[in-house]
C-alpha cells in the first residue's frame, strides 16, 4: 500500500465528529436508511458471549468459544472538511444491547425506526433512549402495502411523551432521510437548551 | 497481532468516533521493528487524513477491539495522537449544530 504523505508544515484538518444512532427492530430498514445518505461500511466487533445469548448462541461442539462477532453498519457524512457526522445502525437483537451503552455514550441523538405492522419491535429502543435521556425521534418507515395510520394513533400506541417528534418517512429516499436527521439535530438542540435551563434555574 | 491483549495499558476505551491523527514529525513506522504491518497501515491511513476509530476498523477489516489496542500502542510510541469527541452536552456553541443542519440540507 502506498499512502500519500501530507505536506510538511501543513497540519491536517482535525475534524469535529458527531454521531447519531439508528435503532429499531430487525428488518425495519436501518441499513437502508444509513445507505440512503452515506456510503455504508460494515464494522466488526468481537464480544464476549454472555449468559443472555445462551439459548440462541449455540456453542455445542465449540464449547471453548467465548467471543462472538457482532456486525454493525456505519456511515460517514462529511458535512464540511472539519465537520463529520457518523451514523451507526445499532445491532437489532436484544442480546447485543451491551453494545448500545458504548454506542450511545456521547451520541448527539437517535432515530428509532418503526414499522406499523410490528410496532412492538421498537418499544425496547424507545424505552432505552427514554431511560438514558438521549434525545430521539421516531421515524415511521412507510412500507408499501402496509396500512397507513395517522401519526397521532401511532404516537398513542407507542405511548410517546408529547415532546418526542414523530415523522413519517421512506428509508430508501435520500430527501426523506435528510429530513429525519435534521429532525434529530433540531430535537437535540431543543433538548439541550431545556437541560441547560433546568440546571441554571 | 495484539499478542493476546484486549486492552491497552494507558488508554480507557476509545470512542468509535475519536479521531486518530498522525504526528507529522514521527519517524518512519516501517523502520520500527516492534510494530506489526497493521500498526504501519494505521499510521499510513492517518497520515493520509485523520481517521476515526470506526473508519480504521472498517478499512483494515479488523474488529474494533483489536484496532483500539493497536492505536494504544501507537499513541505510546508517539506515532499518533487521539482527539476525543466533544460530548454533545458540552457543545456550548450551538452554531456547530446549526452547521450540521445546514450541511445536511445542502447534501
Amino acid at each position: 500500500m502506498i499512502f500519500g504523505r501530507s505536506e510538511r508544515g501543513k497540519p491536517p484538518v482535525e475534524p469535529v465528529t458527531l454521531k447519531i444512532l439508528v435503532a429499531g427492530g430487525f428488518g425495519v430498514g436501518k441499513t437502508t436508511l444509513v445507505g440512503a445518505v452515506s456510503e455504508i461500511r460494515p464494522l466488526r466487533t468481537e464480544e464476549l458471549l454472555t449468559e443472555a445469548g445462551r439459548p440462541v448462541d449455540d456453542t455445542s461442539g465449540v464449547e471453548g468459544k467465548r467471543t462472538t462477532t457482532v456486525a454493525m453498519d456505519f456511515g460517514r457524512i462529511t458535512l464540511r472538511e472539519d465537520l463529520v457526522l457518523y451514523l451507526f445502525g445499532t445491532p437489532g437483537q436484544e442480546r447485543f444491547w451491551f453494545m448500545w451503552d458504548e454506542l450511545s455514550e456521547g451520541a448527539l441523538g437517535a432515530v428509532v425506526l418503526a414499522d406499523t405492522r410490528r410496532l412492538e419491535d421498537c418499544f425496547a429502543a424507545v424505552d432505552y433512549f427514554e431511560r438514558r435521556s438521549i434525545p430521539f425521534l421516531v421515524g415511521v418507515n412507510c412500507f408499501e402495502g402496509a396500512d397507513r395510520y395517522p401519526a397521532e394513533a401511532i404516537r398513542q400506541a407507542l405511548d410517546l411523551d408529547s415532546d418526542v417528534p414523530l415523522l413519517l418517512c421512506d428509508a430508501r429516499d435520500r430527501e426523506s432521510v435528510k429530513e429525519i436527521l435534521i429532525g434529530v439535530v433540531q430535537h437535540a438542540m431543543a433538548f439541550q437548551a431545556d437541560r441547560r435551563e433546568t440546571v441554571t434555574t | 497481532m495484539t499478542r493476546g491483549r484486549t486492552t491497552s495499558a494507558a488508554q480507557h476505551r476509545l470512542d468509535l468516533i475519536a479521531v486518530v491523527v498522525a504526528e507529522p514529525h514521527a519517524d518512519d513506522p516501517e523502520a520500527d521493528s516492534t510494530l506489526s504491518p497493521e500498526h504501519v497501515d494505521i499510521v499510513g491511513l492517518c497520515r493520509h487524513a485523520p481517521q476515526s476509530v470506526a473508519e480504521l476498523s472498517a478499512e483494515l477489516d479488523l474488529p474494533i477491539g483489536v484496532v483500539r489496542v493497536l492505536i494504544g500502542d501507537l499513541v505510546d510510541a508517539e506515532f499518533v495522537h487521539v482527539n476525543r469527541p466533544v460530548p454533545p452536552a458540552e457543545l456550548v456553541d450551538e452554531s456547530i449544530l446549526r452547521d450540521v443542519i445546514n450541511g445536511l440540507r445542502a447534501l
